[in-house]
């Protein structure tokens, strides 16, 4: 069953065309990965989908459960279900790790705090009362901003590059969490730009230039990109008429 | 007495607790508009409040080597929606003594109230003097608050404010401390204050670290919307070798308020170094869209940043 549809989205940030008529399906409890070089649009999409102030569509429209949310706020997509992890997740000054997970909570339950802080590989004890300032690491962010997903149980969590920044040593870890989410009855939309990330999802779509270029297995897509993407000399990003 | 449980009350709202005033252990001074109403001392403390005709004189000494477990609980204020206060504190924490004040300033019903406070202080050499003051003012802002301070930091001593004012409205508040510190010694000096309606906030917090290895950090954190206007002129000058100092500013602002930040960094050593940053501006985009996509609505995402902030 279908629980998101992209639908011919059009985005323009200033005198640049970011998103072309983007379209694209997620299957519900699934990983659905967006596999796509940088600057592709990739991130663009995820703050569509979440309804950010500057990236509201100036075409198409965006379904979520059956129902049109293109014009929603982001706080009522949230409440709906959508939330997501950002790549590079916000400082917050005086606002404690505990705090801040317990923000997208319904039962603010500490045991559920520390359960998904040990999912993500910190030790509760050491983290619980830190302030989500500049002494926490990038790495240490990105993982406490998956465990806060993790803990607002979505129906939807939108993963803007969970393994960038993260070393190869823990992203064995971050696929784990990934899984989890899925285990847990959350579908994931999985925004990378490594191909053997993407190679978790059930289903891949390859964005480029800001549409969608293929679609189908990961492995299939993967190749693709391997093959067609990485080697790209002239970063000439394909239109519509004229694909790779 | 009545005027004494009400200010307990008062004390509590502002969120003190009461149950401190039973404990025997813990020295305290309550002072209504220019009335001593409640006084207690423990050993090494001496507290000598002498009433005046528009408020009260402080002597406060702590004696030599003398380190006062408890925090010391001041309890200052005016319950009647009109009144002037006017404390004079002369303070001496003498040779390796220590003490930890906790200040209530309870203004609730102000509506033509003026509290103003001067204070000259002095550490000795290896001491220390924590004052923690919060405030809680009523919701008519018509209060003005003026507190003063003179500090004189001895050797291997560390002097530390933290000043808060989060409950009911600023009204008019003009702060005014000048701390100079001495070899191995350090300030600390803390300001957090959340102003709205047509509150007015004037901060200058200076320090100078003119002894050896002197440390110095003076840190404000303001929030002000409405028609609130803030001014705060942090200055830390250092004069002597090894001596470190930072200022670090921080000022958001909402609606039609106006935040003005002034570092003054001096330095007259080529050996001492001091630091500043100060930032102003309306609550960071990311920061509300990250809280709004756990679904908090924008408003309660931006009080919950403010609220962190200050905490």
């Amino acid at each position: 069953m279908e629980i998101l549809r992209v639908e011919k989205v059009s985005l323009r940030l200033g005198d640049r065309e970011i998103l072309k008529e983007l379209s694209f399906s997620v299957e519900a409890g699934t990983i659905h990965s967006l596999l796509g070089p940088n600057a592709a649009g990739k991130s663009s999409i995820a703050y569509c989908l979440l309804g950010c102030c500057d990236y509201l569509p100036q075409s198409g429209r965006i379904f979520f459960d059956g129902q049109d949310i293109t014009t929603l706020p982001v706080y009522e997509r949230a409440r709906r279900g959508i939330t997501l992890a950002w790549q590079e997740p916000a400082r917050f000054e005086g606002l404690t790790v505990k705090d801040y997970i317990a923000v997208g909570m319904k039962n603010k339950d500490v045991t559920e705090i520390e359960r998904v802080l040990y999912q993500v590989l910190l030790e509760p004890k050491n983290y619980l009362n830190r302030v989500i300032d500049k002494t926490l690491s990038g790495g240490e962010r990105k993982r406490i901003e998956l465990a806060a997903v993790m803990a607002m149980k979505p129906r939807l969590a939108i993963l803007d590059e969970p393994d960038s920044g993260i070393d190869i040593l823990a992203l064995d870890s971050i696929v784990g969490i990934i899984k989890g989410l899925k285990e847990e009855g959350t579908t994931v939309l999985l925004i990378t730009h490594r191909e053997e990330v993407a190679e978790i999802a059930d289903r891949t779509s390859l964005i480029c230039s800001g549409f969608v270029v293929k679609e189908g297995s990961p492995q299939e897509v993967g190749r693709y990109f391997k093959e067609k993407c990485i080697p790209c000399p002239s970063r000439i990003y394909p239109s519509p008429e004229n694909n790779i | 007495m009545q005027d004494y449980e009400y200010m307990l009350r008062a004390y509590e709202q502002a969120g003190g607790e009461t149950s401190i005033f039973k404990d025997s252990r813990i020295a305290h001074l309550v002072v209504h508009k220019n009335k001593v109403i409640g006084k207690h001392l423990v050993p090494g403390l001496f507290l000598e409040p002498e009433e005046t005709p528009s408020g009260v004189d402080i002597r406060l000494r702590v004696e030599e080597g003398r380190k006062i477990e408890h925090p010391v609980h001041l309890c200052f204020g005016i319950l009647p929606k009109e009144g002037v206060q006017i404390i004079n504190i002369k303070a001496r924490i003498e040779d390796g003594a220590q003490i930890r004040l906790l200040a209530h300033c309870v203004f609730p019903n102000a509506i033509k109230v003026v509290h103003q406070m001067e204070a000259e202080i002095e550490l000795g050499d290896n001491a220390l003097y924590e004052y923690n003051e919060v405030h809680f003012h009523g919701d008519e802002g018509g209060i003005e608050v003026v507190p003063r301070a003179k500090v004189k930091v001895g050797k291997n001593s560390s002097f530390q404010t933290n000043f808060s004012l989060l409950k009911g409205r600023v009204g008019v508040f003009d702060l005014d401390y000048e701390v100079r510190v001495d070899e191995n010694s350090s300030l600390a000096m803390m300001t957090k204050i959340y102003g709205y309606g047509d509150d007015r906030i004037k901060i200058r917090e200076a320090g100078w670290l003119e002894g050896k290895s002197s440390r110095g950090l003076i840190k404000s954190r303001i929030a002000v919307k409405d028609k609130a206007i803030s001014e705060i002129v942090n200055e830390l000058t250092a004069s002597a070798p090894e001596a470190r100092g930072h200022v670090d500013c921080l000022e958001v602002i909402q609606g039609m308020a106006q935040a003005k930040a002034v570092p003054i960094v001096n330095v007259n050593h080529e050996l001492a170094q001091v630091t500043h940053e100060a930032a102003i501006g309306r609550v960071d985009k990311k920061q509300i869209q990250t809280l709004m996509a756990r679904g908090l609505k924008e408003e309660e995402a931006i009080d919950l940043i403010i609220s962190g902030m200050l905490k």
